[in-house]
């Protein structure tokens, strides 16, 4: 066991954590986005709507992650008639399939807004739109903080996926580094290394985030209604 | 103060359009009793008038026929068994239900046509519900606030001064700050009628306001109420407190199974009711 092979090979590893953290931020922000849209998409009263969004939400929650980069990397060229690179397909892969996950996610923190606080909103005047963007959705994003962060951090975790289309990310650049040393065991555990201390970074700051937006109730389980303080 | 008073009076409800926020409108102060101003006549346009309304979920007839005017200052107080329809035909008034058939026309909009867009004279309706439905993320003085300010545009600054205005009149001024889980369901509700009377509206629909509070706290709530119809507010509440209705409404309405079975004023209602069921309502209540 030598810590050597890792010292040695930092910065041609550092080069493909860069890429990890790129894919990952792109994707996790496209996810994001896309996945509200979805989400909010398959509450619609409307079924022109609703219906296509519950079809993809679907689908992609059906399939494995690896075959809709296998779909996107090798599908979509002969559909288009000309080759992508590898990284926009695997951000574009990663957010069909996170933003399918965010989607549910999204639609079940929605729900979870008594209706009665959206009929009060709506009787005092404001709009659909307003109603969701200052009543329903700062109350369903708190609640939503959790299993979103779950969901990047699988995203995260996932990007690994990527180097099988050949994306030069940081399990690839372990994998050369490894056919070249053959330590496997130390660049591999370096590696998982890596990836734990970022997880867990994430789930930390999760909590904190949490419970920031949380300082109100938090404030209010301290003062709580009694009779005697009535 | 006095001059808001005067605003208050020279202002006819009615002459007050719905498209110009900035016009005057009705002081927020409580009216001092020497000076509170006469019932409105019973002269003019209703500002709620049924016409042949009928509702339905699915296969379940709830609304039947209903035929009711409503003009500007009064006070209608809706009774009945649970199941009646009550609340859906309060709810028919600012559209939180839609209609299947008939005309129903609120503040001069026809809102039975669902070509009309509801959310102008839904700015008009301030609406209390039986469980309060404050805004939890949101102080007292945001729950206030927020409508005033994203719908009339007012500033923050005189949003502010409307909210403590109205907290001082519905008698908590000092819980601007907290959040709603920190209040008493009785102050709870007093800062959801504040939040309905933020907006100025010409009407206030409350459905059951007291059932889901405590014996001890229903008392300031419609004492809130008495006070806001003193002032000449149009009001239209279902309620089974027989106390108010013999205190302050105007007219009683008797509901059984989704009709208006009786009308009449409270003396009516409480002395000779003519309807066997309404008798047998009364009887069971009283
Ligand atoms: N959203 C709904 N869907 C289906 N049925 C409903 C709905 N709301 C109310 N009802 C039914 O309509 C009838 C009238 O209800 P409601 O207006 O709430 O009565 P009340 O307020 O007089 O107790 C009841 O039979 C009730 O079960
Ligand atoms: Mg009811």
């Amino acid at each position: 066991m030598s810590i050597d092979v890792i010292t040695r090979n930092i910065p041609y590893l550092y080069e493909g954590f860069k890429v990890t953290l790129q894919l990952a931020a792109i994707s996790i922000t496209l996810s994001f986005v896309f996945g509200t849209i979805f989400g909010m998409a398959r509450l619609s009263k409307y079924r022109i709507i609703s219906i296509p969004a519950t079809i993809y939400i679907e689908i992609v929650r059906g399939t494995p992650l690896i075959m809709v980069i296998f779909w996107i990397f090798f599908l979509i060229p002969v559909l288009i008639g000309h080759p992508i690179q590898p990284f926009p397909s695997a951000v574009a892969a990663f957010t069909v399939f996170t933003s399918a996950y965010i989607a549910e996610i999204v639609r079940s923190g929605i729900k979870s807004i008594p209706v009665g606080q959206v009929e009060a909103a709506l009787s005092s005047g404001l709009t659909y739109w307003q109603t969701m963007r200052y009543i329903v959705l700062p109350q369903a994003l708190t609640k939503m903080i959790p299993p979103l962060v779950g969901q990047f951090i699988s995203l995260f975790k996932d990007t690994s996926l990527a180097y099988i289309i050949g994306v030069m990310e940081l399990t690839r650049r372990a994998t050369i580094v490894n056919n070249r040393e053959y330590k496997s065991f130390e660049i591999f555990t370096f590696v998982a290394l890596v990836y734990f201390v970022v997880c867990f970074t994430m789930s930390k700051y999760a909590r904190y985030l949490e419970k920031k937006r949380r300082v109100g109730e938090d404030h209010r389980t301290e003062e709580k209604y009694t009779p005697a303080n009535a | 103060m006095t001059s808001h008073q005067q605003s208050y009076i020279s202002v006819c409800p009615h002459c007050r359009q719905p498209i110009t926020p900035s016009d005057e409108r009705p002081s927020l102060e409580v009216v001092q009793a020497d000076s509170a101003p006469a019932k409105p006549q019973r002269n003019g346009e209703p500002i709620i008038s049924f016409r042949q309304v009928n509702k339905w979920f699915g296969k379940l007839h709830v609304l039947k026929d209903i035929n009711e005017d409503i003009y500007p200052g009064e006070v209608v107080v809706i009774i009945g068994p649970s199941g009646s329809g009550k609340s859906t035909m309060l709810r028919c008034i600012n559209r939180l239900e839609t209609i299947q058939s008939g005309r129903l026309v609120v503040d001069g909009y026809e809102i039975s046509n669902p070509k009309v867009n509801i959310t102008p004279v839904r700015a008009e309706i301030g609406m209390v519900f039986q469980h309060f439905h404050l805004y939890p993320h949101k102080t007292v003085l945001e729950n206030i606030m927020l409508a005033p300010m994203k719908v009339r545009k007012i500033p923050q600054t005189e949003a502010k001064s409307i909210a403590l205005e109205l907290l001082k009149k519905v008698g908590i001024p000092e819980k601007a700050e907290a959040y709603p889980a920190q209040l008493s369901g009785g102050q709870q509700q007093r800062v959801a009628i504040a939040r309905g009377l933020a907006m100025r509206p010409k009407i206030m629909l409350f459905d059951e306001p007291t059932s889901a509070l405590d014996p001890e706290m229903i008392k300031e709530v419609l004492d809130v109420m008495k006070a806001l119809a003193r002032e000449g507010m149009t009001m239209v509440v279902v309620t089974h407190e027989m106390g108010f209705a013999r205190e302050v409404a105007d007219r009683v309405l008797f509901m059984d199974g989704g009709s208006i079975i009786e009308r009449g004023t409270p003396e009516h209602f409480f002395v000779n009711p003519v309807e066997e069921r309404t008798k047998a309502f009364l009887r069971q209540i009283l």
